[in-house]
């Protein structure tokens, strides 16, 4: 592939970046909210809403995020969902990584030691304080290195929306490739850049690990 | 909804999971060979080899899977190699899970107290011995929940092996969904038995903690 063919389609490839970026940012945004959500639904002592949960967590991760994509995406409009391939993408990710990070708070709120929130009440904080200034915080930064983890494996899986036809990186990058008839130099340049990417945003997590799980308990660290 | 649809094709879909299931084993014991060997090599004391089985592990788990496969299917056309779309795909659901299962081995590895082999020095086993007769029995009964676990992912991710064209249960409930013009009752059926596969792999694992469990020290 020469270098005057990437000249050529930098528009369309750094578009395409930018989508994936807006995807996998808008995608790990609702996943990460409603799955707090649903963990914190969790919680209350409901046992039909419980099962409900339950059931839609394992859905989701009893099955392939590219099966979902397409449930959503094509047979989405038979029940009145009609969504662009873009709408579809995000929502698809955002339902894929909910599942996900429900089970990571869940593992999060379950690490926060007895002891905390049994002292918190002996000096007399009414249980809304409990929550919000001593299981909350504990348990979301208990989280992090999981969350730092499903976010790179999130960023890996907008590669899927290309399927169906999301213009993101690897889709304009296969356009391109198809144009140019350079298929394997094109595959060759994706990988090295996921490789990268990954590695960095990996390299970035783990600072943000060090600085936040920095004043952890030994006991709630270890989650 | 129209159920018929999918009772009408419900052969082809269950032929089809046979495909993925098929096609998850091979690459899952695939990876399994790739992964002992790179684990080897991560743990070995020869530094070329530990750098050499470190990239591999974060190259593989760093590119996604679709793109790797892609990579391999362009490597073969790129270079006239003739291989069967199939063995490309095993090859390539391989190559990514060697890396994950490395990681597992090597954190099995690690999980055995290093007392252990102390004492079988102390005792006067021999190195052969002491990875056969102490490590390993011990390394692979804790590696295998999170091999089961990793089965359940190879064979989520063998859905993407339907973009090359192989009639797994992905490929096979697209094709419904377009005969048909039913995409809904063809993917959620599709997907249902995805979803029974991986309950069924997820009690198995459960059962196999539990019996591996009760043996240990």
């Amino acid at each position: 592939m020469s270098l005057e063919v990437l000249w050529r389609y930098a528009p369309a490839l750094i578009g395409g970046f930018g989508v994936t970026v807006m995807c996998w940012s808008l995608g790990a945004a609702i996943g990460l909210a409603v799955g707090l959500a649903l963990t914190l639904l969790n919680r209350l002592d409901f046992a039909p809403l419980r099962w409900l949960i339950r059931a839609c967590v394992e859905t989701i991760r009893g099955t392939p995020f590219l099966m979902q994509l397409f449930l959503l995406y094509a047979g989405g409009p038979f029940i009145g969902l009609k969504l662009s391939a873009t709408a579809a993408g995000i929502i698809g990710l955002g339902a894929y990584s909910s599942a996900y990070f429900s089970e990571i708070f869940r593992a999060g709120f379950a690490s926060v030691p007895q002891g905390q929130t049994e002292a918190a009440v002996s000096v007399g904080m009414p249980p809304v304080h409990i929550f919000w200034r001593i299981t909350l915080p504990t348990a979301l930064v208990a989280t992090v290195p999981a969350i730092v983890n499903m976010l790179v494996i999130l960023s890996k899986e907008t590669v899927v929306l290309s399927i169906i036809t999301v213009p993101e990186l690897m889709y304009q990058m296969q356009t391109m490739a198809a144009e140019t008839f350079t298929a394997f130099d094109a595959i060759f340049a994706m990988a090295i850049f996921y490789w990268l990417l990954v590695e960095a945003v990996s390299r970035v997590g783990r600072r943000l690990e060090t600085r936040l799980t920095a004043y952890m308990s030994a006991e709630a660290s270890r989650a | 909804m129209r159920p018929e649809i999918v009772l009408h094709s419900l052969g082809y879909l269950l032929q089809a999971a046979g495909v993925t299931i098929a096609l998850s084993l091979a690459g899952i014991a695939l990876g399994f060979a790739i992964g002992a060997l790179v684990c080897a090599g991560r743990v070995s004391r020869n530094r070329a080899l530990a750098r050499g089985a470190a990239f591999y592990v974060s190259f593989f788990r760093g590119v996604p899977l679709l793109v790797q496969l892609l990579f391999i299917y362009y490597f073969l056309a790129e270079y006239g190699l003739d291989v069967p779309a199939l063995v490309a795909a095993i090859g390539g659901l391989g190559l990514s899970s060697g890396a994950y299962q490395a990681e597992i081995l090597r954190g099995a590895l690690n999980a055995v107290p290093a007392g252990q082999a102390e004492a079988a020095v102390a005792l006067g086993f021999s190195g052969l011995e002491i990875w056969r007769r102490i490590l390993l029995p011990q390394a692979l009964r804790i590696s295998a929940p999170p091999l089961i676990n990793e089965f359940i992912l190879l064979l989520k991710a063998s859905s993407l092996v339907s973009v090359v064209g192989i009639a797994e249960l992905t490929r096979v409930s697209m094709n419904i969904a377009s005969m048909t013009y039913r995409p809904f009752e063809a993917y959620l059926s599709g997907g249902l038995i995805y979803l029974v596969i991986n309950l069924c792999l997820a009690g198995f694992g459960l059962y196999a903690e539990r019996r591996l469990a009760s043996g240990r020290a």
